[in-house]
């Protein structure tokens, strides 16, 4: 069952655009949330209520500064990661088990976690962090495409999409068949420039991430900036002096507090 | 990577006993009766022990029987097959020399083969992943090889022979750290081809995606301990390879220095397997701008 299906009949991926995330991690909560109540086990935390807490999670969004190298002002791009269902999928051969596998139908890379044995392999193999063993139940999870709500008939229509996609307030997330030329987001992948994560590792990801667009630049600043007064004046005189003499008292409330 | 000791105790171990068994398996030494079970049950020890350590790091180690399922592609599940088709070959074997006094030659061989290929699977576990780039490299398997091979001829009693294994094992070891070490490098993957944003200028990481660790941290990015990389590859070399074979070359019939040689190379075995996985970059670190 590991051995990679020559071609699948459809790719279904995602498309997530850089330019458009705020970084709310929404995603990641309905994520959670989703695959927490519905396929598989529920993905765990650990000392959830303590000092140390961390658990599984299907996707997580990170934040990077990128500094753009003729020296303008850095930009912020928030970077949602999840599996990338990629054609050659490396998690896949490598799982000893056959619990890792690649549909035909659809492309979704999925565990079987009734065969997984928990040995982590396919974890090492994914270039992208992917995947996540459960330290709980000791079987590996991973992003389903959500595949217990696309095909899902008990769901009203608009919900038979990714968690994630359904969640999302500022659209940056799309999902489709992306073999099919003609479909919404292969037509977004062709408009946006999207592009592969590593590709120098020869996964061939089917997830697409769309570029951010460039900034607005002002150069100059408006010609009369320097004659506008400072907003905040440091107070002088009588209300200096009042200014001083009230932050010293209630310093010192704050003080006595702390010590009672 | 992080070097969990039960995977370190697995591959040392076993290697340790493949090897034995790969050099009794072509009578070298020719052993029976008594002696001869003497030596099997130290191979068989550490091979399986090396075997059953290995399930330790396993997080649902119920399903381990469906490991032999995939043979087709999976570098783990050919180990499972070739592993305990060489403990059933050298086993027959084994029973000759031990209640018959017959070698069976050919059966021998062909458990040395086995033994050998064991080995190899087990490298190719590591060797086979693009992800670590200080691994994804033939001089792994041939690592593996050689250590498995100078630790049985140790094991086994030949002494000159020994020592010349284990010092060629460590030259090669201390070649293929200096080769591995500008690999990551070399592979050309960076923040920047990782997150595509290069274009943009240079990428650093603003806000990691959590809090606390994860999975992914504690297992692929253990980047704490590295410091004690120099002092560990010097006791690699030392008593992985230079104690061992100056101890059998000078002492060549004593049991009791044949037993401490051994001793010495594990430690030295163990400590050049904790930097195999310490040191080694995955390249999931780079999401984090952590290597
Ligand atoms: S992103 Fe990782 S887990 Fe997902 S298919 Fe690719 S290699 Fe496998
Ligand atoms: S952890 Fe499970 S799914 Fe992953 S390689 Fe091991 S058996 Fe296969
Ligand atoms: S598709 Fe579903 S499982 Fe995958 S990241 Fe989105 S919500 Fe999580």
């Amino acid at each position: 069952m590991t051995e990679l299906p020559q071609s699948t009949e459809r790719s279904l991926g995602l498309v997530i655009d850089l330019d458009t995330c705020v970084g709310c991690h929404a995603c990641v909560i309905s994520c959670k949330g989703w695959n927490t109540e519905n396929y598989g086990v529920p993905l765990s935390d650990i000392d959830a209520y303590g000092g140390d807490p961390h658990g599984t999670f299907l996707n997580r969004v990170h934040a990077y500064e990128v500094q753009p190298r003729d020296g303008g002002p850095a930009q912020t791009v928030h970077f949602p990661k999840s599996c990338l269902h990629c054609e050659d999928a490396p998690c896949v051969t490598v799982c000893p088990t056959g619990a890792s596998y690649k549909r035909v139908e659809d492309g979704i890379v999925l565990v079987n976690e009734d065969a997984c044995m928990g040995c982590g392999l396919c974890a090492w193999a994914c270039p992208y962090g992917a995947r996540e063993l459960d330290q709980l139940a000791g079987v590996m999870k991973k992003c389903t495409l959500c595949v217990d709500r696309i095909y899902n008939e008990n769901l009203p229509e608009e919900d038979r999409i990714p968690s994630c996609v359904r969640t999302c307030p500022a659209g940056a997330r799309h999902f489709g068949d992306l073999s099919d030329p003609e479909s919404d987001v292969s037509k977004l992948v062709a408009e946006r420039g999207g592009m592969d994560l590593m590709p120098e590792q020869g996964t061939r990801p089917v997830n697409k991430y769309l570029p951010p667009r460039p900034r607005d630049r002002e150069d100059t600043i408006d010609i009369l900036a320097p004659f506008l007064d400072p907003v905040i004046e440091e107070p002088t005189g009588f209300l200096g002096w009042l200014d001083k003499a009230l932050g010293a008292v209630s310093g010192a409330n704050t003080d006595k507090k702390g010590a009672s | 990577m992080h070097p969990a000791p039960s995977v370190i105790l697995f591959s040392t171990l076993s290697g340790m006993g493949f090897g034995l068994l790969a050099w009794l398996g072509i009578a070298q030494p020719a052993v029976f009766g008594t002696t001869a079970f003497g030596y099997y049950f130290l191979a068989y020890a550490l091979a399986v022990g090396g075997l059953l350590a290995s399930t330790f790091h396993l997080g649902n180690a119920k399903n381990a029987i469906k490991a032999f399922s995939q043979w087709k592609t999976s570098w783990l599940s050919r180990e499972a097959w070739i592993s305990v088709l060489a403990l059933i070959v050298m086993g027959l074997y084994a029973s000759g020399e031990i209640f018959l006094n017959t070698s069976y030659v050919l059966l021998g061989y062909l458990g040395a083969a086995l033994s050998l290929t064991t080995v190899f699977t087990t490298s190719m576990i590591y060797a086979q992943l693009k992800t670590v780039p200080r691994w994804n490299h033939p001089t792994t398997t041939l690592l593996f090889l050689l250590y498995a091979v100078s630790g049985g001829a140790l094991l086994s009693g030949h002494a000159t022979l020994a020592a010349v294994l284990l010092l060629l094992t460590g030259a090669v070891q201390l070649f293929s750290w200096g080769m591995a070490d500008g690999r990551f490098a070399a592979r050309g993957s960076t923040i920047e081809t990782a997150t595509g944003l290069g274009f943009m200028g240079k990428v650093r990481q603003f806000e990691p995606p959590h809090t606390g660790t994860n999975y992914l941290l504690h297992e692929m990015v253990y980047v704490v301990g590295r410091k004690h990389a120099r002092t560990l590859r010097v006791l690699a070399i030392v008593a992985g390879s230079i104690v061992p074979a100056l101890l059998i070359a000078t002492w060549r019939t004593s049991l009791v220095v044949l037993a401490l040689a051994a001793v010495v190379h594990l430690l030295g075995l163990l400590a050049q397997r904790w930097l195999f996985f310490a040191e080694a970059e995955h390249v999931v670190g780079l999401y984090y701008d952590k290597r």
